[in-house]
């Protein structure tokens, strides 16, 4: 039976995780980081990637990673939108790990030990990516692949072409930044004229899929963590705000909107799980899961953003308080591997339901 | 042994076929196959709530009767964990086999027409008979769905008016056949009549069928209510197995009905019915052992809404068969039914869905009170003896 659950071993992950966020990636530093030169933050994805190893979960140890499975990848993920952490995580522990374990390439190695950042080079808002922007002649790869996320700090991207998947030095590429809607997660363009690729697998849009599914399951996860975030901080801030002689959350038609939002993320929690073990057991209604993850949990995220910046008046309008970063993270979110409609429309067709 | 080994030597020992269906359920609760959660000798085996699901469904297979859970869920969801949680060894002997078994079908006398939401402000009265040796009851109830179908009640009455409302209550099982117990048919926005008033004049409750201690019934009631919210919500269902698989099957069946804005409209519901699906899975793996929290309160809340949604996005799929119904003839079902007969039937038996069991809004409060301890409402009640409160 499926387990929606959390494990011993998933909570104190999840713990380790809390603990190193609240110290390094406090919201304050986030803000600070976010109009700096260096948006991402390459010294926390450190001590995530080495210290705690989780740069690596599913993959074997044999393979330079740490033995665990994509559940306990969906737990770090829980906790990085928590705390909007500006890391290369979805580009390289979602995206290149999906993409390369399927594969015997050597780079999984350093990718899983989190000592060579890699991303896939598609645009982040793609669900589904059947043809491609970079052509391949021999192995010099040419072409624009725009608003790759985590580019801008990979030095490994993995270039889908019709003659499959390629590994090139991020480096040789021109990379622009783009200026994201959602700050904490930095994309940019990039354009290869006449790049030397190595060929990692000769079945590019099959490897683009899988890896595009992983990551559609595993962004509710985060989308969860947003969603947690955004409740638990306004369900503090309307018992502590006073207006009228008495708590903000002592009127009804608050409590009854916070209630429903409550049971949103209760919701989202056990999809997100649903999606996580479809996703570490191989199970064979994985396509179902992961669109179902999409399809449910980002109206969720987005709704519990909305709320928390309703829910705290004019504080919740101001660069200065966080809420703005939870709003723009949901937002993009809602818009990254696919919208909710595209994945109702992929449902239609997995569970019979024709137009 | 496990419950799969102990349900497959059963069902080798007692052939469904062959036995009478009363012989062979009462045999399957003697040998802790009824409710394996149970404590031996009541029907479990004291093992985790999850492990039933395996045992219903080899009894299925192996083509074994029911206990027809539809006509006995206030005795399978309400009165018996109240019954196993603040009843006697003896009590607990004497009721839940007929209650598994189906012999014995039970009702709720909870809700009164003054005292719905503000159920701790209920006027019956129970008061001691004059030997002490039993209760005197005098009141009436209403809403009580199945009550003229019923053998036994669960009962809350007022022992003491002399002290605030939730103070001066105690609970109690009635034979609904003592005299005095009177129920008449009300009807229903649906044509039919699951529902009744009970009056009750002068009925005798002998001492010994009071559940928990006297001015201890409203804590005897929490249990009551918060497993009915999870028996009304948190049901284990395959995909597509409550209402909107009735709806996906039309979809399905009937390509001429479908319009773009009725694809979407029905893929988002197949998404919400199928999150809320997990839920109530989840929900279930988290109680394996011990009572559901208020937190069975979100299966309630969702459950209402998608059939209310689902069952009218069915009529606006059927068109102008939507207009036409099979029948209004007044009639005391013997099972409560919420998906039954046609689109009409299940969108006007959906908005009972949102009422029974607590509202959506006192959910709602509970949920933001009790989950998220949001301040409570304010109210003018508390401390104030139930006898001097406004009525
Ligand atoms: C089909 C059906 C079957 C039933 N079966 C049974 C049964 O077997 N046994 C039994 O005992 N009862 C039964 N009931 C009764 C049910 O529990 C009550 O109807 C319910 O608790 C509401 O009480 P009420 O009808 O008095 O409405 P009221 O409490 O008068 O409510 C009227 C409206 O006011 C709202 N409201 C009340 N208080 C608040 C508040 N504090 N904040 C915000 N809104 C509020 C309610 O949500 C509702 O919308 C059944 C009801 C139905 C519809």
């Amino acid at each position: 039976m499926t387990d929606l659950l959390y494990s011993d071993v998933e909570e104190e992950l999840r713990a380790s995780v809390r603990s190193l966020l609240a110290d390094r990636a406090g919201f304050e530093a986030v803000l600070a980081r976010i109009e700096s030169p260096e948006p991402v933050d390459l010294k926390l994805w450190r001590a995530l990637a080495v210290d705690l190893g989780v740069a690596g979960l599913p993959v074997p140890e044999a393979g330079g990673g740490a033995g665990a499975s994509w559940r306990e990848t969906s737990v770090v993920l829980e906790e990085l939108g928590r705390a909007v952490a500006p890391v290369p995580f979805l580009g390289n522990s979602v995206l290149a790990v999906a993409a390369l374990l399927g594969t015997s390439d050597p780079l999984l190695d350093a990718v899983a030990a989190g000592t060579r950042v890699a991303t896939l080079a598609v645009p982040l808002s793609a669900g589904t990516l059947k043809t491609w922007t970079v052509t391949a002649e021999g192995d010099r790869l040419d072409g624009t692949v725009t608003s790759v996320v985590d580019a801008g700090v990979a030095e490994v991207l993995l270039v889908p072409t019709a003659a499959g998947l390629y590994a090139v030095e991020a480096t040789d590429t021109e990379r622009t930044p783009v200026v994201s809607f959602d700050l904490t997660r930095p994309l940019t363009d990039v354009t290869l004229r006449g790049v030397t690729g190595r060929l990692i697998s000769a079945d590019a849009a099959g490897t683009v899929e899988r890896a595009l599914r992983a990551g559609a399951a595993l962004l509710a996860s985060e989308q969860l963590g947003v969603a947690e975030w955004c409740l638990t901080t306004t369900v503090e801030y309307v018992k502590t705000r006073r207006q009228f002689a008495r708590q903000v959350g002592s009127y009804q038609a608050i409590k009854h909107r916070l209630a429903d939002l409550w049971v949103s993320v209760t919701e989202a929690r056990a999809v997100a799980r649903y999606a996580a073990d479809c996703l570490a057991t191989g199970d064979p209604d994985l396509p179902v899961a992961a669109a179902l993850a999409q399809a449910f949990c980002s109206p969720v995220a987005v709704k519990a953003a909305e709320e928390c910046v309703q829910l705290h008046g004019g504080i919740g309008f101001t660069w200065e308080h966080p809420a703005h970063l939870y709003l723009k993270r949901a937002r993009s979110n809602a818009a990254t591997f696919g919208s909710a409609a595209s994945h109702r429309a992929t449902l239609a067709g997995l569970v019979d339901l024709p137009a | 042994m496990t419950s799969a080994g102990l349900t497959r030597d059963f069902l080798a020992a007692h052939d469904p076929h062959a036995l009478a269906p009363l012989d062979f359920l009462r045999a399957r609760f003697d040998a802790g196959l009824a409710w394996v959660q149970y404590p031996e000798g009541l029907g479990g085996l004291g093992l985790p709530r999850e492990e039933q699901s395996a045992v219903d469904e080899a009894f299925t297979a192996a083509g074994a009767p029911d206990n027809n859970p539809r006509r006995i869920g206030i005795g399978l969801g309400m009165a018996a964990p109240t019954i196993l949680r603040h009843g006697t060894d003896e009590q607990r002997h004497r009721w839940l086999r007929p209650l598994w078994t189906g012999e014995e079908v039970w009702c709720q006398l909870f809700s009164e027409p003054g005292a719905g939401s503000d159920l701790a402000g209920l006027a019956t009265r129970a008061i001691r008979d004059d030997d002490g040796t039993g209760w005197v009851v005098d009141g009436q109830k209403v809403w009580t769905s199945m009550a003229h179908e019923a053998r036994w009640a669960i009962l809350i009455a007022r022992t003491d008016p002399s002290v605030p409302k939730h103070q001066g209550i105690t609970y109690f099982v009635l034979d609904m056949t003592a005299p005095g117990v009177e129920v008449r048919p009300l009807r229903q926005a649906t044509g039919e009549a699951e529902f009744n008033e009970v009056f009750l004049t002068g009925v005798r409750i002998p001492d010994t069928d009071r559940l928990g201690a006297v001015g201890e019934g409203w804590a005897v009631a929490q249990t009551t209510l918060m497993n009915e919210r999870v028996a009304i919500g948190g049901g284990a269902s395959p995909r597509e197995g409550g209402v909107i698989g009735v709806v996906t099957d039309v979809w399905r069946k009937r390509p001429e009905l479908r319009t773009p804005a009725l694809h979407d409209a029905l893929l988002r519901l197949w998404v919400e019915a199928e999150a809320a699906r997990l839920t109530g899975t989840r929900l279930r793996q988290q109680m394996a052992v011990g009572q559901p929290g208020p937190e069975g309160s979100a299966a309630k809340l969702l459950f209402a809404r998608l059939n209310q949604e689902i069952s009218a996005l069915e009529l606006d799929l059927l068109g102008e068969e939507g207009l036409r119904h099979d029948e209004w003839t007044m009639r005391r079902p013997t099972v409560v039914d919420f998906a039954g007969r046609t689109a009409g039937y299940r969108y006007l038996r959906a908005k009972g869905n949102s009422i029974e069991g607590g509202t959506s809004e006192i959910l709602r409060n509970i949920v933001a009170e009790r989950v998220l301890g949001l301040p409570p409402e304010h109210r003018l009640d508390k401390d104030l003896a139930w006898k001097d409160l406004p009525k």
